[in-house]
């Protein structure tokens, strides 16, 4: 049993301790934004906020997350109704494959929470441990450049 | 010695091309010293110093050692850079702290300082002033150094005749490649103790293990082992060189391979014979590194089954796969401080070119949950006692910038696949 915020909203989860959070996203709550990527921490694809930080889902225990803050990308708006950042994502219609999309822009919406309007240089640092197989990273740069303007 | 030096003149001595000869052997000699790692800051240009050594007393700031005529060694003649290597004299005759080893460098022979002068006096010429050194009082009057010295520069003892790899290292270690001016303790007046040489250090963030008998390195060290470390940045059955020690080995790759050689063997020696009962311990953990692992109960445990393990497990190859962490030193040496780092702030990828990456769990785990991990790692997968508390160390480390603490990470050679490990 694990307990815990999640957009918002308070949960608790059946599941054994060392379960990673992004399983208990995809398959428990039916959250699938958050990607299996490599599952080794490499690639940033189930990327997610915890307590305004970027972590990566799939090696965080759910027993780690007890009583913290959890925002996964459901949590930045709608389809119908977009975020800011994720406007600034179709805007620059930063998505190719899109499969790191939603894990870009979680890594961003931390950065842009500590650091609304970082330079350039802040962007790319921020951004790096996030992988893209298709190569739209320009796309993906000017997109959070835009949601911080 | 006087408080205050002669200045030297300024009309450098030579200013005709060098042999490339001489100017290969001083690229040699300056990647053994490490020259690079501590006068290049984080994307500054090479040579051009700035970077910040943490003592004590106050934050000392490297020097431009490039050959510009104002604001580097441009103006310095062989004489006066001899001096400032071997006696820790600026060419004006003010006393250089020592954060700069010329304790050490005192045993750099006559041949080896020419080729390190013709070296340095070829590299890009950079204007680069660095900040001002932040020293208290007493600590900002250069003339209390002269004391220092009296106290503790090194001289040079005639080489043992026998055999010239072993003095040939020893002159290394001891000398140019200062290793004991991280690996040894410091006592109050920021001197290496001589009577607990090697025994471990620590320095802007890091610890420097043992590398004497105290050595808690879970597979004895040998050699060959030692020499591929250092020269490749890592090892199957020890890890990664992570922080200062990967800017070392990084320089390392271009030094000869018999120096290096020399070297691992000097420090070997310092090890000593391991004792029956560690070398068949380190065989067993060599042939199945996690059998001896235990799954005791606690938090700690299942961050490291979901966090570490997936990674740690020992099936992927090094130094891409995690090592398994029964091998680690990180986990049975005498200073938590590095495990930490690492857990906090990971390994980041190195500049253009392949290396191991560890994502950092800054964000991820908070300060009890790291307490925590690190308390069950040392308890089921080494055989160590406990760490004294070390929560202080935990909060340190965390309120340091990762960029600070990683320097530019070092680590696999340019194509670590390809370097078949001994």
């Amino acid at each position: 049993m694990a307990a815990f915020e999640l957009n918002g909203r308070n949960v608790t989860v059946d599941a054994e301790p060392d379960t990673p959070l992004l399983y208990v996203l995809r398959d428990g709550l039916k959250l699938n934004a958050a990607k299996y990527g490599c599952g080794l921490g490499q690639c940033g694809a189930c990327t997610v906020m915890v307590n305004g930080e970027a972590v990566f889902s799939c090696l965080t225990p759910v027993s780690m997350i007890e009583g913290k803050r959890v925002t996964t990308l459901e949590g930045l708006g709608t389809a119908l109704a977009p975020g800011k950042l994720q406007q600034a994502f179709i805007d620059e219609q930063a998505a190719q494959c899109g499969y790191c999309i939603p894990g870009m822009m979680m890594r961003a919406a931390a950065l842009l929470a500590k650091t609304p309007h970082p330079t350039d240089a802040q962007i790319r640092e921020a951004m790096q441990p996030n992988l893209c197989r298709c190569g739209t990273h320009m796309r993906i740069l000017r997109a959070v450049k835009r949601a911080s303007e | 010695m006087a408080a205050c030096a002669p200045s030297l003149d300024s009309a450098p001595s030579l200013r005709q091309p060098f042999d490339h000869g001489l100017l290969e052997r001083g690229a040699q000699l300056a990647a053994i010293g490490d020259c690079y790692g501590c006068h290049t800051a984080r994307d500054g240009a090479p040579f051009a110093g700035g970077v910040a050594m943490h003592s004590p007393f106050g934050t000392i700031y490297s020097s431009n050692i490039t050959p510009e005529t104002q604001t580097g060694i441009g103006a310095w003649s062989e004489r006066a850079f001899a001096r400032a290597l071997r006696e820790g004299v600026r060419r004006d005759g003010a006393h250089l702290y020592p954060a700069f080893p010329y304790d050490r460098f005192s045993l750099t022979s006559d041949d080896d300082v020419h080729a390190l002068y013709a070296y340095l006096m070829t590299r890009t010429p950079v204007h680069a002033t660095p900040p001002s050194n932040e020293l208290a009082f007493p600590f900002n009057m250069r003339w209390g150094l002269a004391l220092w010295k009296a106290m503790y520069l090194r001289t040079p003892t005639p080489a043992a005749r026998n055999d010239a790899s072993a003095a040939r290292g020893s002159y290394l270690v001891e000398g140019l490649g200062h290793c004991g001016s991280c690996h040894s303790p410091r006592n109050a007046l920021f001197a290496e103790e001589r009577d607990r040489a090697y025994q471990g250090g620590d320095l802007d963030g890091w610890h420097a293990y043992a590398i004497e008998r105290h050595t808690k390195a879970p597979i004895p060290w040998d050699a060959d082992a030692l020499a591929f470390y250092l020269r490749n940045g890592w090892h199957p059955g020890h890890g990664v060189a992570r922080g200062s020690m990967g800017l070392v080995t990084e320089q390392l790759r271009d030094a000869p391979e018999a120096d290096v050689r020399a070297m691992a063997a000097y420090v070997v020696n310092l090890m000593g014979a391991p004792t029956p009962q560690r070398s068949a311990q380190g065989r067993e953990l060599g042939a199945a590194p996690l059998a001896s692992a235990r799954n005791g109960p606690g938090r700690g445990g299942e961050i490291y089954r979901t966090a570490c393990l997936e990674c740690h497990d020992g099936t992927r190859p090094m130094p891409f796969g995690g090592l398994p962490l029964t091998l680690s030193l990180g986990l049975h040496g005498e200073s938590p401080r590095n495990l930490i780092n690492v857990i906090l702030h990971g390994l980041g990828p190195g500049e253009g070119q392949t290396s191991p990456v560890m994502p950092g769990y800054a964000g991820a785990l908070d300060e009890d949950q790291v307490v925590d991990l690190v308390t069950w790692l040392r308890a089921n997968l080494t055989d160590e006692t406990a760490w004294p508390d070390f929560r202080k160390l935990v909060r340190e480390s965390a309120a340091m910038d990762a960029s600070q603490l990683m320097f530019p990470p070092g680590g696999a050679g340019t194509d670590p696949l390809a370097a078949k490990a001994p």
